[in-house]
């Protein structure tokens, strides 16, 4: 009985296996494997930060900003992530200048943003393009999208996204736990927010195609969500969203393969359950 | 020349005055509180001297090469801290960052401060502990223990004890101290309990949207507005 149990989870594995090979060899999913995973590591690493400081809307309102910078740069066509991601990283700044010191508070600002944008990113498209499968792409992300450029770059930004994040860690874990005890002590935290909105901005960008402007900050959610529920210090909360949000990109992408399901949609579906499972995994540890 | 010179020293929050007239120093190694009702300008004016907030009028100079990285401070806990995954020795280790330079990993040296700290303060024994499954008075000790990694000569303490019982806020008072006594550090204090700040501290500062009353402890227990606010022990 255990052994029959044995053979057919061996042999549901040989056809992942197999089926994996197979992805393996169209280029372009490749390709979106690659950027994906890079993508999947910076948005769950800044997302631990991100949603500790109370910012987990900054990546929808940056990833509506991408939609119409995306928008514009279409319609004059330029070079799509060369445009979006300045315009993104200006929009980070002043997303968090408004948070600190003004009438309009950090969500309101931020929905603002949200709406704004995305109103200036269709009127963009209809008054040019017109509205078509494009703008479905847009919004929920596909990963034919990519050009060999675009992937040259996103590859580039990733890895430069990572290395940052890992040599600013110890700066990062200051200004997410306590911004006025860092400043007070001669800590730059205005600078080390900056950073963390700039590479959060660049991250956005890259992940939007993928995900779609309306699903990209599940990407920056859940992950740090899940691993919050277990884990007890904060290296391992981002270790451990590092490794869920990779291994529901591969999931995700997987199964929207195997079904010819949109990808984002499909990744987000992986977060759900892994996140679940972790409040299961909580309430078990509770009792 | 003094730790801390303040000057006619003036604060406003959008073209209110809230703070006014300021005069006063604090020498290394005094115990320095200040109290005052609600809305007097205490937290205004520890923002001063961290260097959160300028004066609008008059100077806060800092002497004897006095640098914020040479200040540790004990904030008043916001809601985002109370459930943050992060184990004690992470907290406590984070304030040694004002000492990192520009490399960007922690060094042997900043890791045993860091141990030394807990080791001090009596509570090496949570160090693998996560920070939000800690009670508060133990959450204090540990941001007090991050406080005195970052602070080498001056520690900045804004309302230490609330929230905390009888027995937690007796055993901070001792150990705050101790780092007074023993450690030499100079400490500058705001606090709601003047009965623990008569107590402990050498100064007082007593402070009424300007400065009411500056001086020793003795001067003020025999002052009139000391008696009054410690209430009313001079009616009979």
């Amino acid at each position: 009985m255990l052994f029959n149990i044995f053979q057919q989870l061996f042999h549901t594995f040989q056809q992942m296996i197999h089926t994996f090979r197979q992805m393996l060899s169209y280029p372009f999913l490749v390709n979106a494997l690659v950027v994906g995973i890079l993508v999947s590591l910076c948005a769950a690493l800044l997302g631990v930060s991100l949603v500790l400081k109370r910012y987990s809307m900054i990546g929808d309102g940056l990833s509506r900003v991408g939609f119409a910078s995306l928008a514009i740069a279409y319609a004059m066509n330029a070079a799509p992530l060369l445009v979006s991601i300045p315009v993104c990283v200006i929009a980070a700044f002043l997303l968090l200048r408004l948070n600190e010191n003004s009438k309009l508070k950090g969500d309101a600002a931020t929905g603002l943003l949200c709406s704004g944008a995305l109103a200036v990113g269709v009127m963009t498209i209809s008054l040019t393009t017109g509205m078509n499968t494009d703008v479905c792409n847009y919004m929920f992300g596909s990963i034919l999208s990519m050009s060999k450029s675009d992937v040259r770059l996103s590859i580039v930004l990733s890895i430069v996204v990572l290395i940052l994040y890992v040599i600013l860690y110890n700066k990062i874990f200051a200004v997410t736990f306590d911004e006025t005890f860092a400043k007070a002590t001669g800590t730059r935290s205005n600078l080390y927010n900056m950073l963390i909105a700039l590479l959060t901005a660049v991250t956005v960008v890259l992940g939007m195609r993928m995900m779609g402007t309306l699903l990209i900050s599940s990407l920056i959610i859940f992950p740090a969500l899940s691993s919050m529920r277990i884990c007890k210090h904060f290296s391992s909360v981002v270790i451990c969203s590092a490794m869920l949000s990779v291994v529901c990109f591969v999931a995700g992408i997987y199964f929207s393969y195997m079904h010819s399901t949109p990808t984002g949609a499909s990744i987000v579906i992986a977060d759900i359950i892994v996140f679940l499972l972790f409040v299961f995994v909580e309430k078990i540890k509770e009792r | 020349m003094s730790l801390i010179n303040c000057k006619n020293v003036s604060f406003t929050y959008e073209g209110n005055i809230v703070l006014s007239d300021l005069n006063f120093g604090v020498e290394k190694g005094e115990y320095l509180c200040v109290v005052g009702e609600n809305g007097a300008g205490k937290s205004t004016l520890i923002k001063g001297i961290l260097r959160l907030k300028s004066p609008s009028e008059g100077s806060i100079l800092a002497g004897d090469g006095l640098k914020s990285n040479r200040i540790g401070y004990l904030p008043q806990q916001t809601m985002a801290q109370r459930d943050f995954p992060a184990s004690v020795y992470e907290v406590v280790l984070s304030g040694r960052l004002n000492n990192m330079g520009v490399l960007p990993f922690y060094k042997k040296i900043d890791k045993e401060d860091a141990v030394r700290q807990l080791t001090f303060l009596g509570i090496e024994d949570l160090k693998n502990r996560c920070y939000r499954e800690l009670s508060g008075g133990q959450q204090q000790r540990v941001l007090l223990a991050r406080a005195l990694c970052a602070g080498k000569e001056l520690l900045v303490l804004d309302e230490p004890v609330t929230g905390l019982d009888p027995v937690m806020t007796a055993e901070l008072y001792r150990l705050i101290e101790k780092i007074n006594k023993v450690e030499g550090k100079t400490i500058i204090m705001v606090s709601h309990d003047i009965q623990g700040a008569i107590m402990y501290a050498s100064h007082i500062l007593h402070l009424g949207k300007t400065q009411l009353f500056f001086g020793n402890k003795e001067d003020y227990v025999h002052s009139e507005i000391g008696m009054r606010f410690m209430g009313g022990g001079d009616v009979v």
